[in-house]
């Protein structure tokens, strides 16, 4: 058997006269391994921004809304109210902070300039739950609260676009029209993990909220309730504490479903890293039966080459080439395609991947590893697919080859 | 010793379920630096017997000695090997690579004999050379006259040096001129170089050029002569 470097370098000299078909062959496993790198690194893209919200809400942190999808009787209320929150914080223990809260976006103006935001109504234990420090100025307070003054604290992309340098403690802006004095900044936390710009809301006492900003007609009417734990572990008996006070609270009988909805964050981030995962595990099976979709396509035209090369493959013999050296060739020449569509699949592959994270708004992460095996699993693709029509180029009778027309 | 022995070579092939004799006990001894045609009409067996004297296949009975080497039992790779190193081929058809250069094909037989890269080139320069294909060596087949292709098929033939060169009707494809200047080449690297030379043919001019001249028929031979007339050069 002569030298694998000289069986290469015949093998690539044969893709060259055929620049085309080499091309086409391996389309198949461009595309294939394109697929799997992408589909890696846009799920794991996923799971870590997942991760890092977590981390980022801390684990401790429940939340509490109204699940008007409950089929509950009229006796129900269907809503929480502030006197829930304050309840909560009364009656169940392990809780560090409860943050009742109204959600509204609302145009702001100050002077001429006219901003769209999204407005959070809420109390002093807000920043505490949702860690915001203050760069300037004060939070709302309890006297806030309790008397709804029209007071506002801003979050840093607020107090950046609507005063422009300006220093905004003091000032009045108009909240759908309706003035608030603005009395503090927040630090910045930038930008989300899901890409969303944190620092764009307004916080203005609860109360203020509810009568001004969302006019609900009931009385005392909020959107949700944030409840921070002391610790981890205080949060599965503040969770059913907190369910069993509101089933209370909301006069729901046994058997009855429930008219809200107690999550533990960490659940709901799991529960949705377990669905992107799916996600990704679906896409990575598309992608590896693309990719032997691509192996197929490699050894049809493997098998049609060794057929069209019979002469060939009869010269080669006929001059001294063992079947060693045809099955050699004709197998580096597989490998070489799929090791070739591996390589420019690995390219399109990182920029399908970034492209499909502008869907996903999680960054995409390309891991060696990932590479590394979706090349990997080409050559071997290559070599499993190119193996059957080497093997049969090899068998050849040399006669027969040289009269094959 | 003959470089060449073949005693009572019988070839059957499987046509069906039944088996069809096509060689019935051939009998030939040929000597280093003889020049042989093999004639007679198709079906005779002639090409069958340069098959297998080219180890391109094996007797279904009888003894092939090559330079004193039992080779009719040999594995594919073992023919494999005495091809690469004992015989030379040159085919109607000529039966480049195409899409080749001159000197890639004429290379090949050095490829397989493990030859380094820069020796291999340098040898098929030569040879291509010396075949008067000097300006034509980076030139593929679609770009070589007929008896230009076959000057290549020819150089590929002797460029590992191999003793022996078949040819199985070389001049099949070419014009009667074109057809001269081949059978010349083949004599002067007969003469000059000592190289053996067995070829079939079926044209007697081309015979002519041979210093002994095989008829068969049937299977067997039945002539086997000295040529007086050989054409001068």
């Amino acid at each position: 058997m002569i030298s694998t470097q000289e069986i290469t370098r015949t093998a690539v000299r044969a893709l060259r006269r055929n620049k085309t078909r080499s091309m086409l062959t391996a389309l198949g496993i461009i595309i294939g391994v394109a697929a799997v790198i992408a589909a890696f690194a846009v799920g794991s893209g996923a799971n870590k921004s997942i991760d890092e919200q977590i981390s980022s809400f801390g684990s401790n942190f429940i939340m509490v809304f109204p699940d008007r999808s409950a089929s509950s009787t009229s006796t129900t209320q269907r809503y929480l109210t502030y006197d829930d929150a304050k309840a909560i914080g009364r009656e169940v223990s392990g809780i560090d902070a409860v943050a009742p809260m109204v959600n509204t976006s609302a145009t702001l103006i100050y002077g001429n300039t006219n901003w769209s935001t999204s407005v959070t109504g809420s109390t002093q234990e807000f920043s505490n739950v949702q860690e915001w420090e203050l760069a300037s100025g004060r939070d709302i307070n309890a006297s806030d609260v309790r008397q709804g003054t029209k007071v506002a604290v801003i979050g840093g992309t607020v107090s950046e676009k609507m005063f422009m340098g300006e220093n905004p403690l003091g000032k009045s802006i108009r909240i759908n029209k309706i003035p608030f004095t603005v009395v503090g900044v927040f630090e910045k936390k930038g930008q989300s993990q899901m890409g969303n710009d944190q620092d764009d809301f307004v916080l203005v006492p609860l109360t203020a909220a509810q009568k001004r900003l969302v006019r609900w007609h009931t009385a005392g009417r909020i959107g949700n309730i944030y409840i921070k734990g002391i610790s981890m572990n205080a949060l599965n008996y503040v969770q059913n504490e907190t369910e069993a006070l509101l089933r209370e609270r909301h006069k729901i009988k046994p058997g009855e479903a429930d008219d809200f909805a107690v999550r533990n964050v960490t659940q709901m981030l799991e529960a949705r890293r377990k669905t992107t995962t799916i996600m990704s595990m679906l896409l990575g099976s598309i992608a590896v039966i693309s990719l032997v979709v691509g192996g197929i396509g490699i050894m049809n035209i493997m098998l049609v080459s060794v057929t069209e090369r019979t002469r060939e493959i009869g010269i080669r013999m006929a001059v001294g080439a063992k079947a060693m050296d045809i099955r050699t060739q004709f197998l580096i020449e597989a490998m070489f395609l799929s090791m070739i569509g591996g390589a420019i699949g690995i390219v399109l592959g990182v920029v399908a991947g970034y492209a499909l994270s502008s869907f996903t708004s999680a960054p995409p992460i390309f891991t060696a590893s990932s590479i590394l095996l979706a090349f990997v699993f080409s050559a071997l693709v290559g070599v499993g697919f190119g193996y059957y029509p080497a093997w049969k180029a090899s068998l050849l009778n040399p006669i027969d080859a040289l009269k094959y027309e | 010793m003959a470089l060449v022995e073949l005693k009572d070579i019988r070839k059957s092939f499987m046509l069906g379920s039944e088996e069809l004799e096509i060689l019935h006990g051939v009998n030939l001894s040929v000597e280093k630096g003889e020049f042989v045609a093999m004639m007679g009409p198709s079906g005779s067996g002639k090409s069958t017997t340069m098959n297998i004297l080219g180890c391109l296949d094996r007797p279904t009975s009888g003894t092939y000695l090559l330079d004193g080497k039992d080779v009719s039992d040999l594995s594919s790779d073992e023919l494999a090997e005495i091809r690469n190193s004992m015989i030379g081929f040159v085919f109607q058809g000529f039966n480049l690579l195409q899409k080749t250069s001159a000197a890639e094909n004429v290379e090949l037989p050095l490829l397989y004999a493990g030859v380094p890269k820069d020796e291999r080139h340098e040898r098929a320069k030569q040879v291509l050379i010396d075949m008067g294909l000097g300006d034509r060596i980076y030139h593929e087949p679609t770009q070589l006259s007929g008896g230009q292709q076959q000057r290549v098929a020819i150089a590929r033939g002797i460029v590992n040096r191999a003793p022996i060169l078949m040819a199985d009707e070389p001049t099949g494809n070419l014009d009667s001129k074109t057809s001269d200047e081949i059978m010349a080449l083949f004599t002067e690297l007969n003469d000059k170089e000592g190289i053996t030379i067995i070829l079939v043919t079926h044209e007697p001019d081309v015979a002519a050029y041979a210093k002994r001249i095989l008829h068969f028929r049937d299977g067997v031979i039945t002539s086997d002569e000295i040529n007086s007339r050989r054409p001068k050069i």
